[in-house]
């Protein structure tokens, strides 16, 4: 036991750090050096969703039925598998309208509306108030286990009613200093994040200190707890998987249906969507808290079966709460530094998040309750020269409280009946009505207003019938007799077994039809009835988000406003709802950024008008800032045929913006062709430049030197006119080359394209070359088919690629027992002729380069002259017929080159441009 | 002891020349037809002059220079490149490997011989 005044006084001193973080945190926001822009600390404030309920409900829960806490957690890892596909998109959407809650987020998809708002904040007020009320019972029964150890409950129920009041009434002052210290435009608390993240740090020490005190303080480690756990009768069934549900197989529906429950809660817990969406800096942290989240719920976990089996073992079944065994364990063992330590910790669950919800609900009250109440008020109105940000935070603080009082005063009417897993799990199935709504509108253009209200509505009455009013029916606070045999005895109707349902439990039963009338109804009413402009503008723009923000830019999304404004309406507006300061800066940047020399000078257009309506919905929300917007300037009703319109004029421009940048694009590649093919050009004429000055350089050199030396030998004198005549023939060759693959590169070359015989031809160019090899006593052999091989060529022009193969191949025969062979062969569609030769062959690093210009395989020393030009020029021709030409040699083996020609497609010869 | 000069150039016409016209200057003349040959044949026999093509297999006459710069045991070795491609930016890459001197290919075997005698004189 620990005395009160050291709780109180550790706890004050908890929540004065906490404080203490935030206003640092808060301080560097507002010098611009935020500290929560960072992936680890948006992935910790998401561990918001681990309350009071995980850090004493698991345990408990894991005590009576097993691993069946698990799906509460699996939910959110499956959940957070799609985050970078859904969460994403839900913070660029709110991001791009200013969106500060799930309430306003709804609404604003389905055309702003104010009903929307109303009804979604409702239900997430009255949907949460359970919860809320969990937080302050763990809070205060922790307390008084510190304090008064673990006797009966009864003997405390006097004081601990006062005590959560007490609690109630000091967190709402401290969110109210949180949340509510100022009116940010964004809806941003920097602070706020700081302090839970922190939070979430020291809840996951203390559940882990806890943890590892039992499991290896108290136990001998997991085996250990687990052997005992098995020798004590009863708790066997707890170590199975369908463990404490009756043994009767594996609970399929209820698993399915609490972890789908548990997926959508990640999502759309008013506190969740806070941390998740709204103080979101950076979407790209998304990326890290999909895996570092769900890491942090399975940490957070490791450890709720062996303090709940633990705990059954140490004090035996039935004897204590298994709900505080995190608090009773090391407290029963004198381990009060401990206790106390764990109590901080379930602290931290319980204040993070009280705070983060009742800011989120005091959010929506403010924005979508009492708001669009109050400007339906005509004296509203006329105090138009007022600034409303005091009055808007003041709201916001009623707002506090009212929901903590709410809380306490059903934590009064049903706390004692229920364990604090049950009441959680109430708060979950009523926020599981936005689902239908939330995702259909991100994804389904054809969701409308109808829709989502009538299914939002719909579903949110079956959740009061089947689950919230049974809660309080059996708290005794209401008779009970409609439980059991239905309204007026009207057994259908039963609230835990509609329509005669009974196989299922009271949560799974709840669920399945309050999920199918939702769904029922908002996608038929959907289907029913066409959109309205207003539904489809917004519609357009949710699901499309990632289009209009695109590498184009958000100007050009399209702006669904037609109406004159008046610019002095406009900053009258933003000054009363933004505050002067925050007014002045806003219209300020829109006039740098529209290039207007003064702000007195900004257009008053439909772009202005949507900026100042995005602006304000940050304030009060969309619905709101959509009535004040209507009453600041002259609207004419948007038509569904203006918003195709508009729709197009925006796709216009962005297919605009995509031809220039298509074009650019074009223009850049076309410049960096023309680069190389200069680049190819200038690699020519030098190559070209240097085949010519070769040559050039021993005529020159060799006839200088027999100028100037008349007394020259009569050999050397033959030898040196020797080389001159090579050299000149060499350089006449070169020319005629240049010349012949300048022409057909250029398409300058004439063909002459007849219907020929490729086996005469190829025999014709044998006869015609035969004298070379026979020079090198080299012996040529034909292998040809029998009778013509027609097809359409220019005879010359193959007639130069034969004589050209053959003569390579003639030079490069050994000096005895050189040998070559001629092939010609059919395959289907083609005819291919194979030059095989028995010379050294081609080096691998050349075979790659032989085709190209200027490319000569070999030594110089060693090779036979040639020009470097004859393969490029015969591969051109043979291209020209539509055929190929390919090398294939083994170095030290010989060579084969072949080229294949199409057959019977007179076409492919004759319709290549020459251009 | 006659002056020691290395032909360093892989057509063996352009050889036959230089060989003839430095034979007739009165040197004592080596040959060399690549790039590394060329390098051997400066680190084992000195030469006082190089006359040295750029454009050769193996390594080019660029690559040649610049080693025969870079080793301090080959300091004083007078270097001519000679080559067929003209562009300036080649002469500036020979002259950048520490050339003594550039001639572009074909050449005038007078001048040649006398910018010889005067680079080792």
């Amino acid at each position: 036991m620990i005395s009160a005044p050291v709780v109180l006084t550790v706890s004050g001193l908890y929540l004065l750090a906490l404080f203490a973080i935030a206003a640092f945190a808060d301080r560097r926001a507002a010098q611009g050096r935020s500290v929560i822009g960072n992936a680890w600390i948006y992935t910790l404030s998401l561990a918001v969703y681990c309350t009071a309920w995980t850090y004493f409900g698991s345990v408990g829960r894991a005590a009576a039925g097993g691993v069946w806490f698990l799906p509460i957690y699996l939910g959110p890892m499956l959940a957070m598998l799609v985050a970078w596909i859904v969460l994403r998109k839900m913070i660029r959407i709110a991001q791009s309208h200013r969106i500060t809650s799930i309430a306003d987020f709804i609404a604003s998809r389905y055309g702003k509306s104010p009903a929307l708002a109303a009804l979604a904040t409702v239900i997430a007020v009255v949907g949460v108030v359970p919860y809320i009320a969990l937080q302050l019972k763990a809070v205060s029964a922790g307390y008084q286990i510190l304090t008064q150890g673990s006797g009966p409950q009864e003997e405390a129920l006097v004081w601990w009613r006062d005590g959560a009041l007490m609690v109630a009434l000091a967190l709402a002052a401290f969110a109210i200093l949180f949340g509510t210290r100022h009116l940010d435009s964004a809806e941003r608390h920097e602070g706020m994040v700081a302090a839970i993240a922190f939070e979430s740090l020291v809840k996951l020490v203390a559940f882990l200190a806890v943890g590892a005190f039992v499991t290896w303080g108290l136990f001998g480690g997991m085996a250990d707890v687990w052997a005992r756990a098995k020798a004590l009768p009863g708790l066997t069934d707890l170590l199975r998987i369908d463990g404490g549900q009756g043994g009767g197989g594996f609970p399929y529906a209820e698993w399915f249906g609490m972890t789908m429950l548990a997926m959508f809660s990640v999502l759309l817990l008013p506190r969740q969507f806070q941390m998740m969406v709204v103080e979101c800096v950076d979407e790209r942290h998304v990326k890290r808290a999909a895996w570092a989240f769900p890491a942090y719920l399975l940490a957070i976990n490791l450890f709720v079966l062996p303090i709940a089996l633990g705990g059954l073992v140490l004090f035996g079944p039935g004897v204590m709460d298994p709900e505080t065994f995190v608090l009773s364990l090391p407290l029963s063992q004198g381990a009060t530094a401990l206790a106390l330590f764990a109590y901080v910790g379930g602290l931290s669950a319980a204040t993070g998040m009280l705070i983060v919800e009742t800011v989120a609900i005091s959010t929506m009250v403010c924005n979508d309750l009492v708001m669009p109440a109050l400007l339906r008020q005509p004296w509203f109105g006329g105090r138009a020269g007022g600034d409303l940000t005091r009055l808007l935070l003041n709201i916001r603080r009623a707002a506090i409280v009212g929901v903590l009082l709410l809380g306490y005063l059903y934590f009064q009417i049903a706390g004692d009946a229920y364990a604090l897993v049950s009441i959680g799990l109430i708060s979950f199935a009523a926020v599981a009505q936005f689902a239908p709504a939330l995702l259909g509108g991100i994804y389904w253009r054809g969701g409308t207003l109808r829709g989502a209200f009538a299914g939002m509505a719909g579903g949110f009455l079956v959740w009061i019938w089947t689950l919230m009013l049974p809660s309080v029916a059996k708290s005794g606070w209401i008779p009970d007799g409609f439980l059991r045999h239905g309204p007026f005895g009207i057994g259908w109707l039963a609230p835990e077994s509609l329509f005669g349902l009974t196989a299922l439990d009271p949560l799974s039963h709840s669920l399945f039809w309050s999920l199918l009338v939702n769904v029922a109804l908002y996608v038929g009413l959907s289907l029913a009835r066409a959109p309205s402009a207003r539904e489809a503008s917004q519609a357009l723009l949710f699901v499309e988000v990632f289009a209009q923000d695109s590498a184009q830019g958000r100007d050009q999304a399209p702006i669904f406003w037609r109406g004159r404004a008046r610019l002095e309406d406009l900053t009258g507006l933003a000054a009363r709802l933004l505050g002067p300061e925050q007014s002045r800066r806003f219209f300020e940047d829109y006039a740098r950024e529209t290039r207007a020399p003064s702000v007195a000078q900004i257009r008053a257009d439909a772009r202005l008008v949507d900026r100042v309506e995005r602006r304000l919905a940050g304030v009060v929300g969309s619905a709101s800032a959509r009535v004040l917007i209507s009453k600041a300037a002259q609207e004419s009703p948007l038509g569904i045929e203006d918003v195709m319109e508009i729709v197009g004029e925006a796709s216009e421009v962005r297919a605009y913006a995509r031809a220039l940048e298509k074009a650019g694009a074009e223009l850049r590649e076309a410049n960096e062709r023309l680069k190389s093919l200069d680049q190819m050009k200038d690699d020519f004429m030098s190559s070209v430049t240097h085949e010519l000055r070769t040559p050039l350089t021993s005529i020159r050199a060799l006839s200088e030197l027999m100028l100037d030396a008349p007394d020259m030998e009569e050999v050397e004198r033959e030898e040196f006119l020797g080389i001159i005549i090579a050299e000149s023939e060499r350089l006449g060759r070169l020319v005629n080359q240049v010349l012949d693959l300048a022409k057909i590169e250029s398409g300058h070359a004439e063909w002459r394209i007849v219907e020929m015989d490729l086996r005469k031809l190829v025999s014709d160019a044998a006869r015609a070359t035969a004298e070379l090899f026979h020079k090198k006593d080299a012996e040529l052999v034909l292998s040809l088919p029998e009778g013509p091989r027609l097809l359409h060529a220019d005879p010359d022009r193959l007639t130069q690629v034969m004589v050209n193969l053959l003569s390579n191949a003639a030079k490069f025969m050994p000096e005895a027992g050189g040998r070559a062979e001629i092939l010609l062969r059919e395959e289907p569609g083609w005819l291919v002729v194979e030059i095989r030769d028995n010379g050294p062959g081609v080096p691998l690093a050349d075979q790659a380069t032989i085709f190209e210009k200027f490319r000569q395989a070999g030594d110089a020393l060693t090779r036979p002259p040639g020009t470097g030009l004859g393969l490029p020029i015969s591969r051109e021709i043979v291209e020209r017929f539509g055929g190929s030409m390919s090398l294939d040699s083994q170095p030290g083996q010989g060579s084969c080159f072949s080229f294949r020609l199409p057959v019977g497609r007179e076409e492919a010869a004759q319709d290549r441009p020459d251009a | 002891m006659t002056t020691k000069v290395l032909i360093a150039d892989d057509e063996p016409n352009i050889v036959v020349s230089l060989e003839f016209m430095m034979k007739r200057a009165g040197y004592e003349v080596l040959v060399a037809r690549d790039g590394p040959s060329a390098l051997e044949a400066i680190r084992r026999e000195r030469p006082r002059l190089v006359l040295l093509d750029g454009m050769m297999p193996g390594m080019t006459g660029f690559d040649v220079c610049e080693a025969v710069r870079a080793d301090a045991a080959l300091a004083g070795i007078r270097i001519l490149m000679l080559t067929a491609k003209g562009r300036d930016a080649d002469i500036a890459r020979g002259v950048g490997a520490g050339a003594d001197a550039y001639v572009t290919k074909p050449f005038s075997t007078r001048d040649l011989v006398k910018m010889v005698q005067e680079m080792l004189a």
